[in-house]
């Protein structure tokens, strides 16, 4: 088998808390991820699944444990990396096409170059007619999509996402669901998909990792054996979907009970 | 939305006001209340002045407390014989170049300075006690001191307009650098961008509305600390002009001085606003800013 292209193996992120103690986000967590992989990741709320991303990303080193990308340790962002953020993270004094073309005149890529990649990319994510607008003048799926041709122009190998669609309308984020898989399907890149939302995981991944309760490690691996290219809304109503759902659920709920324990406890 | 689907005979449907209808209604009602508005305004102005001069005239005496008509008189005096010490546009000249070259300095000093110590917590904490001391030291004293220092010419109150508009400035530009959202951080460092372009892409667009917001105040630091300026010692200027005026009891000289430097203060106030407005384009129209810009 090829070497994986994302690889944690132990890894441990702790933070100092505020009270003085410290918190441990994630514990001896291992997993991989081969290239052109689509694995999501699932748990309770406030379980610590956007830190591995940031561990794979990294934007923070661990504390314990490995990580590797390429098979090499992360010790700073690593190459063919795109990351998109749960809130928006457009800067929201440029245009649409500075916005889009950011990602390659960072990386030196000249002025008219990277406009005309990111003029194709924002025709791709469907905002043709639009790159003129402040993001101020767009919806927030349209922000979404900005966010997407931003990350993809920069063509990454791994694409990290943090519940990216999880601010949308329910029929804006199942749209911009079936919009991430065209644009996913034929770049080769492997994804992260944080989410909280089971429906959401099933529907996009290759896998779906379950994590625990605060500190978060992997609890179960799920493959999901459903055919592509996928229509998510039609997808949801069919019975092979509803099997897996059963499925994982009766490992999720075990740890969203206890998150939920746990809420009410500190509550208290 | 859906009515035009919805086949129905016109004639039961009565139609009390076309979209004309509703779009003259507003139009006249927006210029009438801008007439209004204006009108209003005239009429304070009128009550105000002509109270002013009626008081002066009949009451108390004009040597002290001047009079509308004698301004005036002052006003065209100075704009077409000059003043007793040349022409009042190289008086306004002079005032104008010290604040805006002090505006500048102490302007991009500030920005530089609050953006620094904005993204390094560490330097701040250090700096904290000795900023926060400097800024409540009574600055404008400083005039004195630089007189002594720098002479009566142009450095002195140059000088002074700095440390008058450095600190304006500072405490906005070290608030809007350290309260960057960390999400857009850290989405560019993935984009590939370098510290440095970090902070220019990033940070300082970011601080730039509370930058901007500073200037309006700092430009009027800036012409209060030329004029003070002139005030404690000079050899022309505003300040210099309105000193001169108190010497010789010339009350309305002091007015007529005031109102020059208020209509300076206006048009640095619009190019100011000119500007902000071509640089934050990017931002929403907030509720209610025209309201608010009417007054600031």
């Amino acid at each position: 088998m090829a070497p994986p292209l994302i690889e944690l193996i132990g890894a441990t992120k702790r933070f100092p808390s505020g009270s003085g103690s410290v918190h441990t986000a994630v514990r001896d967590l291992s997993m991989s991820v081969q290239p052109g992989e689509f694995v999501a990741v699932v748990g309770p709320t406030g379980c610590g699944k956007s830190t591995t991303l940031s561990l794979v990303s990294g934007l923070q080193p661990a504390s314990a444990g490995r990580v590797r990308v390429n098979g090499e340790d992360v010790r700073s962002i690593p190459d063919g990396v795109g990351y998109m953020f749960q809130t928006d993270a457009v800067m929201p004094w440029r245009s649409v096409l500075e916005n889009v073309a950011s990602g390659p005149r960072f990386r030196g890529v000249d002025k008219a170059e990277a406009r005309a990649q990111a003029m194709d990319w924002i025709e791709r994510v469907g905002l043709g007619g639009f790159e003129k607008y402040y993001p101020h003048q767009l919806s927030g799926g349209m922000r979404k999509r900005v966010a997407l041709a931003q990350t993809l122009v920069t063509s990454p190998k791994i694409l990290l996402m943090d519940e990216p669609f999880s601010a949308l309308d329910v029929q804006t984020r199942a749209l911009m669901q079936d919009e991430l898989l065209r644009l996913w399907s034929g770049s080769g890149a492997a994804v992260i998909f944080v989410t909280h939302d089971l429906d959401e995981a099933i529907a996009l991944a290759d896998k779906v990792v379950v994590m625990t309760a605060s500190p978060a490690t992997v609890k179960d691996v799920f493959e999901i054996p459903l055919e592509r290219p996928r229509a998510v809304e039609e997808l949801r109503l069919t019975e092979g979907f509803r099997s897996i759902y059963r499925e994982i659920w009766e490992s999720l709920r075990g740890e969203v009970d206890k998150a939920r324990e746990k809420g009410v406890g500190n509550v208290a | 939305m859906s009515h035009e689907t919805v086949e129905a005979p016109a004639a039961e449907v009565p139609v009390f006001e076309s979209e004309q209808d509703i779009l003259a209604r507003s139009r006249k009602a927006v210029s009438k209340r801008r007439r209004n508005i204006w009108l209003l305004r005239v009429g304070i102005l009128i009550v105000w002045l002509g109270s002013w001069e009626l008081t002066a005239t009949y009451w108390i005496d004009p040597f002290f407390y001047s009079k509308p008509s004698r301004i005036w008189q002052r006003l065209v005096e100075w704009f077409s014989d000059g003043t007793d010490f040349g022409s009042i546009w190289s008086q306004i000249l002079i005032t104008v170049e010290e604040a805006v070259i002090g505006f500048a300095i102490g302007a991009v000093a500030g920005v530089i300075l609050g953006v620094i110590l904005g993204r390094s917590a560490y330097l701040a904490d250090v700096l904290a006690p000795f900023i926060k001391a400097a800024n409540a030291l009574p600055r404008i004293v400083l005039a004195a001191l630089f007189v002594i220092w720098f002479g009566l010419g142009l450095s002195s109150k140059v000088a002074t307009v700095v440390v008058l508009v450095f600190f304006a400035v500072f405490f906005n530009a070290f608030t809007g650098a350290r309260e960057v959202d960390r999400n857009l951080i850290d989405n560019a460092r993935i984009l590939g961008a370098s510290r440095g372009q970090v902070l220019k892409s990033i940070v300082l667009p970011s601080a730039t509305s509370w930058i901007l917001s500073s200037l309006h105040v700092a430009f009027g630091f800036a012409l209060i600390g030329a004029v003070v300026g002139e005030y404690t010692g000079a050899k022309g200027g505003l300040g210099f002009l309105i000193s001169n005026a108190q010497g010789t009891f010339d009350t309305a000289g002091v007015y007529a001085g005031m109102l020059i430097i208020t209509v300076v203060a206006l048009f640095a106030e619009w190019g100011i606003g000119t500007l902000e407005s071509r640089l934050l384009r990017w931002r929403p129209p907030a509720a209610g800013s025209s309201a608010a810009n009417a007054i600031m």
